[in-house]
């Protein structure tokens, strides 16, 4: 491959480059049966063995738990984990908007291939067509899965299912229970976890968290893991491991995940040999709340189906401080509308967190520091009534209000982007088994189907489809066809690791510095916002990659961790997941650089059109950046991606 | 505005608590409840003091974790507001104001401000689901739902499992808790074959489990963040004696 600029993606100080690798498992031929071939082609495992089989879930989000829940039905013996005190708690809980399935129950156009096709386009063609097209396919039958488990979703007066149409698509095909899906999913997946947990089929681990992989003869083997309450640390043995443990947005200290989620169980498997793909992927949402103060500990997404009725607008006038309401209309900016007439408001979030930053970088910003835009809802009070406006996002305005004081039914919104998914995670096959014999990656911790950028809704859809229907029989495959020797836990690989747990959480104890924890991750968001946030430069990315290694060390000298390991200890939680995310910080900055190109989430400022759309490079850079860690420079492997169906073009949303 | 905190600090199960006081000045009435006790926290980091521990995790009022007693009412002073969704702007310069866990002889403290809540969870594995193994599900479409019906069975699920009911309650029931899941489940055409069992199962693990019996008080559907009425408990008493007589 020819390089782009004098970096290019050929290699430089902080990587190097290594062998192209490929996605041996899809089969090839019509994509409409590739599944279908695929399933029929794998093993199976006799239902009276299952029982003989242990298979380990981190993560009880939609994919750990709808993982968790249907391998203990098909007879393996699941031991499962999360961080909080229950698994209901996982952080799919927050999802707001809505899951999108292909069940074209309004006869608006929808199929499975539409479906796929905003997908691969939505993604900017930077994710398997395999991959994307098995999703579609499965998500109906995920909506009659969830119904019949008692999700209650929003529903017409005719006793049928209503749907809504989301960022940058222009079917009705989100599913919706009002604005709180994903507990209405994760409530689904969790009963039918609680059912196998009271059954015995799971062994459930609330509040204990995964600090290591167990690998043993180039197998994923286990894992070591800290109870929480007590502090002891315990290896688990399996002959798989599944890792469902969600993304790494917040390496960004700000984002608008569960201040609990991090990047532990994926940056600890990756530096055990699984590759990490595409870390530079990550998703700006553009309705988030804006940040009030310094103290801010996290952000609140205002789900983007506000947009289907809320019109975005700044005023024309630069530094205009004139309250919204003394802003007459012709002094307005819808800048949505006008510049994209075609999807107006429903642009994808790529584009519309661009196009805030716009306004705001610009001085057309709205409320403290002008970092916020209006999203008005007054047009829609008066076209549908207050009462109807309540119904579908009552449970929105009253958290908005909660949080800012304000009456959103009264005053527009103020929203700015804010970090909110990471399409990147481990590389996996479409068995979604990462580049580790025996581990599998599912939901947001994997970098399967979303490319460079995810439509809304559709991260439901992947964590069900994945847990549920992708998972079990690919699982089911690598146990039948591979002869699995037993190992103990004095194996010495099991010991080594044990130590380096505990070497490690000793070290944070005995640093005994001058800074706390927090102060470290907040820095090190903040840099990664400024140059690895919603525009990326050369120049940024090598002051981040400057930068980030002086704090990693400067962490390691001064942090400030109270208390000890053999107790609830939440500042050492903290701290062993911030020393994480200072490793992995630097990745994503890697990735970045090395990405000469702007695709989706990923915008490189010297990579645009004369519009200052994202332009990007198919020539150089259609593939998935696969990472090695060698504990120095990482080694890049290239996966080449292949578009059969979908013509590669450039988006357009205008 | 400044404030005077007095917080129930414990170390470990078996200690014996004490509420302790901290002033904290310059809080910004934009803080929610949770930032300031961040800020706190991290002032007691560096003064070589152990932070108060308290479970919080997706601070959006959603994932149930947090929950504090807060001068004496569960979540503090807000109606239908988790603590974590709480604001210093309920509160003015110079107040006092009391934090404590969660009290109930089900929910043992484990340290600080966190306590142990899986009681909850054994009641939703005893009968809080639908059975149905994946794959097997009909076609969305075949069963519908009258809009009032799905609409009821949704303001029953929107329950978090916070535990602020039993909290709230002084006999400790989890009564709101269950009958909540079991409203949810049991007005739905497909909850309907399960319907005894899951009633019968559900209230022998809420004994089980320590919990306390309802006296209609009606102080747990005050303090919930969702709203579940105590209409849901009503329904549990109907369900329950209907699953009895059908025994
Ligand atoms: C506010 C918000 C709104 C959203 N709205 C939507 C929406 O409307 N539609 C949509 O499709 N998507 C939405 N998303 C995205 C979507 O919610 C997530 O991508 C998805 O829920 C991730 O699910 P998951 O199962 O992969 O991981 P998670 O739900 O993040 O679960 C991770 C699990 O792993 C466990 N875990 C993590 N690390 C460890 C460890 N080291 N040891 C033990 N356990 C561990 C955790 O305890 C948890 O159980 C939203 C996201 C946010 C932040
Ligand atoms: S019923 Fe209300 S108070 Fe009780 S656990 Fe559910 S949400 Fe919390
Ligand atoms: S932290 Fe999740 S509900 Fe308060």
């Amino acid at each position: 491959m020819p390089e782009t600029t004098s970096l290019g993606s050929g290699g430089s100080a902080y990587w190097t480059v290594g062998d192209d690798i490929a996605d041996t498992a899809a089969p090839d031929g019509p994509i409409e049966t590739r599944w279908d071939r695929r399933k029929f082609s794998a093993k199976l495992v006799n239902p009276a063995n299952r029982r003989k089989h242990t298979v380990i879930v981190v993560g009880t989000g939609l994919a750990g738990g709808a993982a968790g829940a249907t391998l203990a039905e098909q007879g393996y013996n699941v031991i499962q984990f999360c961080f909080q005190d229950s698994p209901r708690r996982a952080h799919s809980i927050a999802a707001q908007g809505g899951i999108n399935a292909a069940k074209n129950y309004r006869n608006d156009g929808d199929s499975v291939y539409r479906l796929f096709y905003d997908t691969v386009k939505g993604g900017d063609f930077r994710a398997r067509e395999s991959n994307v097209y098995r999703l579609a396919q499965i998500s109906t039958q995920i909506i009659d899965q969830c119904v019949a488990q008692g999700v209650p979703f929003a529903r017409e007066y005719s006793g049928l299912l209503d749907t809504r149409s989301f960022g940058g698509v222009q079917v009705q095909r989100t599913f919706y229970a009002r604005g709180q899906t994903g507990q209405q999913l994760l409530i689904g997946a969790y009963q039918a976890l609680s059912r196998q947990i009271d059954a015995g089929a799971v062994e459930m681990h609330p509040r204990t968290e995964m600090l290591d992989l167990i690998v043993i003869d180039g197998r994923a083997r286990g894992i070591v893991a800290r109870d929480l309450v007590t502090g002891k640390i315990t290896p688990y043995l399996a002959d798989a491991v599944v890792l469902a443990t969600g993304g790494y947005g917040n390496v960004f200290f700000l984002s608008t995940n569960a201040k609990g989620s991090n990047t532990t169980a994926t940056w600890r498997a990756h530096r055990r040999g699984a590759l990490f793909a595409n870390p530079c992927y990550t998703q700006i949402h553009p309705t988030c709340i804006p940040r009030s103060g310094e103290y801010q500990g996290k952000l609140t997404l205002m789900s983007e189906s506000l947009r289907n009725d809320g019109r975005i607008w700044v005023p024309k006038q630069k530094g205009d401080t004139r309250s919204p309401d003394q802003i007459p209309e012709a002094e307005r900016d819808y800048y949505l509308e006008r510049i994209y007439p075609a999807f107006g408001n429903l642009v994808p979030r790529d584009i519309a967190s661009r196009a805030a930053k716009y306004q705001c970088d610009d001085g057309r910003g709205v409320g403290p520091g002008g970092l916020g835009v209006y999203l008005d809802f007054a047009d829609a009070i008066k076209r549908m009534g207050e009462d109807k406006v309540r119904e579908k996002y009552g449970n929105l305005f009253e958290m908005y209000e909660r949080i800012t004081g304000e009456d959103p039914y009264k005053v527009p919104m103020r929203i700015y982007p804010a970090v909110h998914y990471t399409m990147g995670g481990l590389w996996v096959d479409y068995d979604l088994q990462s580049s580790i014999p025996g581990l599998f990656v599912v939901g947001e911790a994997n970098f399967s189907d979303h490319g460079a950028n995810r439509l809304g809704a559709s991260a439901l859809m992947q964590g069900l489809a994945d847990g549920y229907f992708v998972l079990p029989p690919m699982l089911g495959n690598y146990i039948a066809s591979t002869k699995l020797g037993s190992v103990s836990l004095d194996d010495p690989a099991v010991t080594s690791v044990i130590g380096e747990v505990t070497g490690r959480l000793g070290r944070l104890l005995e640093i005994n510095g001058d800074r706390t924890p927090d102060s470290f991750h907040r820095e090190l968001g903040e840099l990664i916002w400024d140059e690895c946030g919603m525009g990326r430069t050369e120049a940024g990315l090598r002051k981040a990659l400057a930068r980030i290694p002086e704090l990693r060390e400067e962490f390691w000298r001064r942090v400030k961790v109270p208390g000890d390991s053999g107790e609830l200890n939440q500042s050492l939680e903290k701290a062993n997941r911030i020393a994480d995310f200072l490793e992995f910080g630097e990745l994503l900055c890697i990735d970045a650089l090395h990405r000469a190109e702007s695709c989706g989430g990923h915008f490189r400022e010297e990579s645009q059109t004369p519009d200052g759309e994202a332009l990007r490079d198919d020539e150089h850079f259609a593939y998935a950046a696969a990472w090695e860690y060698t504990g120095g420079a990482p080694v890049l492997h290239r996966e080449p991606l292949q578009f059969d169906y979908v013509h590669l073009a450039q988006r357009n949303y205008s | 505005m400044n404030l005077t905190l007095r917080i129930w600090r414990q170390r470990g199960p078996e200690d014996r608590g004490a509420m302790v006081t901290y002033e904290l000045a310059d809080v910004s009435p934009d803080m929610s409840f949770l930032e300031m006790l961040d800020v706190l926290n991290e002032r007691l980091i560096l003064e070589g003091e152990d932070p108060v521990a308290f479970d919080h995790d997706c601070r959006e009022g959603i994932c149930g974790m947090c929950g504090m007693v807060i001068n004496g009412q569960a979540h503090g002073p807000r109606d239908r507001t988790t603590t974590c969704q709480l604001h210093m702007r309920e509160f003015a310069d110079g107040d006092v104001i009391d934090v404590e866990p969660w009290r109930a002889a089900a929910f043992p403290v484990m340290r600080d401000l966190v306590v142990d809540r899986s009681g909850f969870d054994r009641i939703i594995g005893s009968g809080g689901y639908i059975s149905v193994v994946t794959g097997s599900a009909p076609e969305a479409h075949s069963t519908p739902v009258p809009k009032p019906i799905a609409d009821a069975a949704f303001d029953n699920a929107t329950c978090i499992g916070c535990g602020a009911c039993v909290a709230a309650c002084p006999n400790g029931s989890a009564m709101l808790f269950t009958s909540a899941k079991v409203t949810h489940l049991n007005l739905l055409p497909q909850g309907a074959p399960e319907r005894e069992s899951r009633v019968r199962d559900m209230v022998a693990q809420m004994d089980e489990e320590g919990f306390g019996g309802c006296t209609n008080t009606g102080e747990c559907t005050v303090a919930c963040p969702k709203g579940i009425p105590l209409t849901s408990i009503g329904n549990l008493n109907r369900e329950y004696l209907r699953a009895l007589t059908k025994r």
